[in-house]
């Protein structure tokens, strides 16, 4: 278990921007809290201090998690985020899309989402832009990557052959 | 009064006298041995003194202690003595009684390579005689060292063998196989060390040319011999499919755990503000929309044409038209992404993409 490094730090920060924007630096200073990011076999947890000090005092080896798993680094040291982040990020997020009961659960089978199966999208959001997806009841649901979000424009430009 | 008070004086300093002679003057049965060089004092008297005391020695081996030291100052005062930086110094003669060994007596060594031969075929060393009789000077000379009898490096003419090279240099190749006897020497030297103390030379750290060497072992010394120079492996040629090898440089150093946790925060913030002040306005997609908008207007523009043509030539074209005109003026509404800088954006454009749409829509079907 180790701090990360400036590198590793700048990367993550860099992946979890494309969705919370400048509201990372409410994780990183909390007022309730001193929480840290640490690494432990290439997995980044996002931990208080108090559970990092009960922490300190297990093997590594023996040590499997703690805190909130953010994401690892892949073996070429590229940041993949994890859904254990969700509970962090989606309170943050910039740019929402709302999915209609019916298309939710054939999303969440890992199906695509059709145009009509969308039910709201925040204002702005440009193609590629990092979305979190949530229920209409306004569950968060996933943290796609940001090659799956087609963005306003592309909604706006497939709806012509439709009418 | 006085001079009874005198008289006490000169008896009390006779009295003195005579204690002080007392104290020096060390009466003993048997003469006390000395060997000064190693102020060491010898009393061979038998320790009656002591026996009688029974429990408590101390005092009488204080006492014996105080005479025999009183009886080697006495010797070591009748030294000759000299002055040395305004100190008074007594010579010591030379010490007599003969120390035993501090440390055990060396093992015998193992022979050396020549040894062992020499001791296989029985030669003996020849014995040679000092001097020899050198012809160009004319006189005896060493056999070897300094201005010894047949000097190799003072001759002025070597004469070029038939065999070589004409161009070669004779004088440096001399000294270039003299350089090579002597290394030759050295190694043979450090070998019979090493042998001798059971140990490996550190520079064929268990890498020994055989012919019949194990994959493992030649790669090892593959990487020994790459890694032998001055920069350490870093500039080495490599074959063609060959990678470079991965963790040659320095072990990394990672903050401590338990870091100062403000100090982590300060600068995961400052790295936040770098990032966002690095970023760009999204000019790209600002630019691409503008570019979107133009040819959409210049569309608009044609359709429109087309459709007062239409009107002109009685209407024909009119419908078409008019479903032509529709994508143009619903592409005309779209708002498209500045992104979140929406309102970094000059808001002349934000005011006139907004013009004639619903404020804030979300939905959209």
């Amino acid at each position: 278990m180790r701090p990360l490094t400036e590198e590793e730090t700048r990367v993550m920060f860099e992946k979890i921007a494309k969705y919370i924007g400048e509201n990372l630096q409410l994780l990183v200073d909390r007022p309730d809290g001193t929480y840290c990011f640490r690494l432990h076999n290439d997995r980044v947890y996002y931990v208080s201090e108090k559970i990092l000090k009960l922490a300190a005092n297990i093997s590594g080896d023996k040590l499997v998690s703690l805190g909130t798993c953010f994401g690892k680094f892949t073996k070429t040291h590229k940041f993949r985020l994890h859904i254990t982040a969700l509970d962090y990020l989606a309170p943050y997020a910039k740019y929402k899309v709302w999915i209609k009961p019916g298309a939710e659960q054939s999303f969440l089978y890992g199906n695509h989402v059709l145009k009509s199966g969308l039910g709201r999208i925040t204002e702005n959001t440009s193609q590629y832009q990092g979305v979190v997806v949530y229920s209409m009841a306004d569950v968060p649901l996933v943290i796609p990557p940001v090659s799956g979000c087609g963005g306003i424009q592309t909604c706006h430009r497939l709806q012509e052959p439709h009418t | 009064m006085e001079g009874q008070s005198v008289e006490e004086l000169l008896a009390k300093v006779e009295r003195d006298e005579a204690e002080k002679l007392q104290r020096i003057t060390v009466h003993k049965e048997l003469e006390v041995e000395f060997d000064l060089g190693n102020l060491l004092a010898l009393d061979r008297n038998p320790p009656t003194g002591l026996r009688h005391a029974g429990s408590t020695p101390e005092a009488e081996l204080r006492a014996l202690a105080r005479d025999n030291t009183q009886l080697l100052i006495n010797q070591l005062w009748q030294l000759p003595t000299e002055r040395v930086e305004e100190a008074l110094v007594a010579r010591l003669p030379e010490p007599t009684t003969r120390l035993p060994r501090e440390k055990p007596v060396p093992r015998p060594r193992p022979l050396t390579r020549w040894q062992q031969f020499a001791r296989l075929k029985g030669i003996r060393p020849k014995k040679k005689t000092n001097l020899v009789w050198d012809e160009v000077s004319g006189q005896w000379r060493r056999r070897w060292g300094y201005q010894r009898a047949r000097d190799d490096t003072k001759e002025w003419l070597i004469e070029v063998p038939g065999s070589a090279n004409p161009m070669e240099d004779q004088f440096a190749k001399r000294v270039q196989a003299k350089k090579e006897r002597v290394a030759k020497n050295e190694l043979n030297r450090l070998r019979n060390l090493a042998r001798a103390h059971k140990m490996q030379l550190p520079s064929t750290a268990g890498m020994h040319p055989t012919g019949h060497q194990s994959k493992e072992e030649l790669g090892r010394a593959m990487q020994v011999a790459k890694v032998s120079t001055a920069s350490l492996g870093r500039f080495q040629e490599r074959l063609p499919k060959e990678k470079t090898p991965r963790g040659s440089g320095k072990k990394r150093k990672f903050q401590p755990l338990f870091g100062d946790f403000a100090a982590e925060k300060m600068s995961q913030l400052e790295l936040l503000r770098i990032m966002n002040s690095k970023k760009p306005q999204l000019d790209v997609t600002r630019a691409t929309n503008k570019q979107m908008r133009e040819e959409d207007q210049e569309e608009a523009a044609k359709r429109r044409k087309m459709s007062q043509k239409g009107k002109r030539k009685g209407g024909r074209q009119g419908p078409a038209g008019k479903r032509k005109g529709g994508p143009p003026s619903q592409g005309g509404k779209r708002k498209g992404g500045v992104g979140g800088k929406m309102n970094s954006g000059p808001p002349g454009l934000g005011a006139r993409r907004k013009g004639g749409q619903h404020q804030g829509r979300k939905r959209r079907k």
